[in-house]
């Protein structure tokens, strides 16, 4: 899995707690980032790896599923894709050609953080809650506690708030096509 | 006295030490095993000589950590001051006393005097200076006066000089004083104010070079320097009560600020407490 | 729920650090190590211990050195701008036997080159980074758990030894995630600044007795006066300018590492025991490695890892075992070829040694490695 974006936009730290959330529930898992000299600005990119063999090679070549949340990150990642990919991207990004957009997810991530939730920067926490529903790759009780324990204290309910915001994106409806798709 | 003094706080076997005759380094390393001395035997203080620790760096002052017979580190140019922060944070309790020259805390070491000034941790700073680098035979220092020669400096100094005592007050010093050769007494009792001072304290203790700052400069030998600092390195009593017309040109011995601040060693062993009393609640 | 928590590579650096014992830790923030100060920040009050954030890097050693004599397990860590800025004074811990350890995440040189991407160019630098003849130990991990592990062994070795230990981590494992479940401490700890001088020699502080290589150390501050110098010196620590007694010291200095290389090198073997080639590397690099011997071995190619987990001093001996039933040799490497110097002096210069290494800050991918794996096999076949 491969999360992209902007610097500050907390895409590491959804890559985190995806590798938490693995960890918490007995999976294999390596998690690392690429990432410009800028904390605010510039690409940002992380990845993780799950499985349920052990893992040596640290970093994603062609990932299963891509999360997007910059037009500059789409463009760039949507070019290195495994075959099947899914890619999740903001709705106000321009999904580019050749991407095959009944696998794009496009959901409003950056105004749902915004303005459902009322806080910009949580925009990386809606997506995790999308993301999560829309792969059915955790219990819902494991991902909370993930984003627990990378969220600072006194945040805890902000960040629920995101990752409900972030889970009524997905429909059952996509969350059923796209659990099939990614199986 | 001094005998005594020699055989129970010098290295009798690394005696005599290695300066030139005449030099104004040996005075400074009486002045401070004196100041020592005078704390541990006042009953009313509780000094241990064990709690000593001197640290120094390299040059011709760092050779006094040798021949002291304290627990003693000679370390590399410049760093003395950070490895006595090391040492001193390491075990607060420790007398940690670093005995540096002009080259080594104001040039190579110069971050770490001004770092250590604004820290406060309670180490004691006494620098010889003497001008000059004696050590590699004489290159102009940050104390050499413009305009004044040396190796390295043949056709005079462009640069200008540090004042190491005001450098040390500017960079937020709780306790900054100035010492020298001629007025060993008052030195001698302004180290023991500083080595006694909670916090960082240094001391700009004036040395003699007559062998490569004297002898390039025409100040004559040891003893014409020496009359020139009787002349112009004047006691604050004295200093004070001078009309301020006859001050110029002359420098105040004696201590140039004092403040109360937060000792850093003490801070920090809050800051541990605090946490882990938290940690246990 | 398992027990596994999920830790980065740095802060592992960290956690195992406190359980050998580290109570003391200076640094100046680079990247990609600044997570280990953070994390010694937070941690080291909580368990009593203290940390300081110094001006630079040169006086961060010097700091870590002081603590050490007055008694405190000290660290450091940094990168390679901040290593080199460290130099002088590793040397003058290596001379005046002060145990430490100092961490070097290394990332892209050479210079400021590119401060958060992965690189293995230091390896070099731990061993001659410092002026003149001295001894280096260095060790270097490939995965979040080996970190928390091999520091661990990174303080024995240091005290054990009396020496400045490098521990050689890359960006590729000190910012990288992984479940780990950190084993129960070990008992096993060495702190062997508890002891009197050694006897005899009037109780001199470096004396050292016959057929042994280390001085006893007791801190400063605990009863015993005595005198620590970078200059040559002699057994009771004070500078000497007698070539025989400086020759002496500087040699036992060496003889108390290699004379102990069986003690101090470790390494890792994956798949040697029928390999006919043989992939050496070290840290992050094993990780690409890993994957590519798996698939070579699924594909029916008689191929191993040889890790070395110890890189200084480089082991040889472990290494030259192997060599009868070896039919070729790929170092793999992020630098223009650093190990390989070592790894063809220890094998010799008539059985070629190939090469993949990677200079531009990316990582190496088993792809990379299986490619030029079938490219050895068609350079082999053609001769």
């Amino acid at each position: 899995m491969r999360f992209a974006g902007s610097g500050g936009q907390g895409v590491i730290l959804a890559s985190v707690i995806f590798a938490e959330a693995a960890v918490i529930s007995g999976l294999e898992t390596v998690q690392s980032q690429a990432y410009g000299p800028e904390a605010r600005g510039g690409v940002s990119r992380a990845e993780t790896v799950l499985s349920r063999e052990q893992i040596w090679y640290s970093r994603v070549t062609r990932p299963d599923f891509l999360l997007a949340l910059t037009q500059d990150s789409l463009d760039s990642y949507a070019r290195s894709l495994a075959e099947g990919a899914i890619v999740m991207a903001d709705d106000s990004l321009v999904v580019p050609e050749g991407l095959d957009r009944g696998r794009v997810i496009s959901v409003p991530i950056l105004r749902t953080a915004g303005e459902t939730v009322g806080k910009a920067f949580t925009a990386n926490i809606v997506a995790v809650g999308a993301i999560n529903r829309a792969l059915r790759l955790f219990e819902p009780e494991t991902l909370t506690e993930a984003v627990r324990r990378h969220v600072p204290a006194g945040t805890e309910e902000l960040n629920q708030k995101a990752l409900a915001a972030g889970e009524a994106l997905i429909t059952p409806e996509m969350s059923e096509a796209f659990a099939q798709k990614w199986e | 006295m001094p005998s005594d003094l020699i055989h129970q706080y010098m290295r009798i076997d690394h005696l005599p030490q290695m300066w030139c005759p005449g030099c104004g380094n040996g005075v400074i390393m009486r002045d401070v095993a004196v100041a020592i001395q005078e704390l541990i035997e006042d009953p009313d203080l509780h000094f241990n000589r064990e709690d000593f620790v001197i640290v120094s760096g390299i040059g011709c002052s760092s050779r006094a950590a040798g021949y002291l017979d304290f627990n003693s580190i000679h370390t590399t140019h410049g760093r003395a001051i950070a490895f006595a922060t090391g040492i001193k944070f390491a075990n607060p309790k420790l007398h940690v006393i670093v005995l540096t020259g002009d080259g080594d805390c104001s040039a190579i070491g110069g971050n770490h005097l001004i770092h250590a000034a604004r820290r406060n941790m309670g180490l004691t700073v006494i620098a010889f200076n003497n001008n000059i680098y004696g050590m590699t035979g004489g290159q102009y220092s940050p104390t050499t006066p413009n305009g004044e020669r040396a190796t390295t400096a043949p056709y005079g100094n462009v640069d200008r000089p540090f004042d190491i005592a005001n450098l040390a007050t500017g960079a937020g010093a709780s306790f900054s004083a100035r010492g020298d050769v001629f007025h060993a007494r008052e030195t001698i009792d302004i180290i023991k104010q500083a080595i006694q001072h909670k916090g960082f304290s240094l001391v700009d203790v004036y040395s003699v070079c007559p062998t490569y700052y004297g002898r390039k400069n025409r100040k004559g030998d040891a003893v014409d320097m020496l009359k020139w600092q009787r002349e112009n390195l004047i006691p604050t009593a004295r200093y004070y009560s001078m009309p301020e017309g006859e001050r110029a040109g002359k420098k105040l011995i004696g201590i140039l600020s004092i403040n109360d601040y937060p000792e850093y060693t003490e801070e920090y062993a809050k800051v541990v407490d605090a946490v882990r009393k938290k940690g246990k609640g | 729920m398992s027990e596994a928590v999920l830790m980065q590579g740095n802060e592992a650096a960290v956690e195992g650090a406190i359980a050998a014992g580290m109570r003391f830790f200076a640094g100046y923030p680079i990247t990609p190590s600044t997570e280990i100060a953070e994390g010694s920040a937070v941690r080291l009050p909580q368990v009593g211990g203290k940390f300081i954030q110094m001006e630079d890097e040169l006086a961060s050693i010097a700091a870590v050195l002081g603590a050490s004599a007055a008694g405190m397990k000290a660290m450091t860590a940094t990168s390679g701008p901040g290593f080199s800025l460290m130099q002088e004074n590793i040397g003058y811990g290596a001379m005046a036997e002060i145990p430490c350890v100092i961490v070097d995440v290394q990332r892209a040189g050479p210079s400021t080159g590119l401060a958060t991407s992965p690189a293995q160019g230091d390896y070099m630098q731990a061993r001659w980074g410092t002026h003149g003849d001295h001894p280096v130990i260095a060790l270097s991990p490939s995965s979040v758990r080996e970190t928390y592990t091999l520091i661990i062994r990174a303080f024995n070795l240091a005290e054990k030894y009396r020496t400045p230990v490098i521990f050689l981590m890359d960006e590729i494992v000190g910012h990288m995630r992984e479940g780990v479940e950190l084993p129960k401490p070990s008992d096993l700890i060495i702190n062997r600044r508890k002891m009197s001088f050694h006897d005899g020699a009037n109780k001199q502080a470096y004396y050292v007795p016959e057929g042994r290589y280390v001085p006893a150390m007791k801190p400063f501050g605990q009863g015993e006066r005595y005198n620590i110098t970078g200059n040559a010196h002699d057994a009771s620590g004070f500078p000497t300018n007698s070539h025989e007694i400086a020759g002496r010291l500087v040699g036992r200095l060496l003889d108390k590492v290699e004379r102990n290389a069986d003690d101090i090198t470790r390494v890792e073997e994956y798949a040697m025991d029928d390999a006919e080639t043989a992939v050496v590397c070290f840290g992050g690099t094993a990780r690409a490695v890993m994957s590519a011997v798996l698939e070579a071995r699924r594909a029916g190619k008689k191929v191993g890892m040889f890790r070395p987990v110890t890189v200084w001093p480089f082991p040889e001996k472990q290494l030259c075992r192997r060599l009868p039933q070896l039919k070729s040799i790929l170092m793999v490497e992020h630098n223009h070829g650093q190990m390989l110097l070592e790894l063809r002096r220890a094998v010799g210069r008539d059985r070629p040694v190939h090469f993949l290494g990677r200079i531009d800050g990316t990582v190496i991918s088993p792809q990379d490695i299986l490619a030029k794996l079938e490219e050895m096999e068609a350079t082999d076949d053609a001769e």
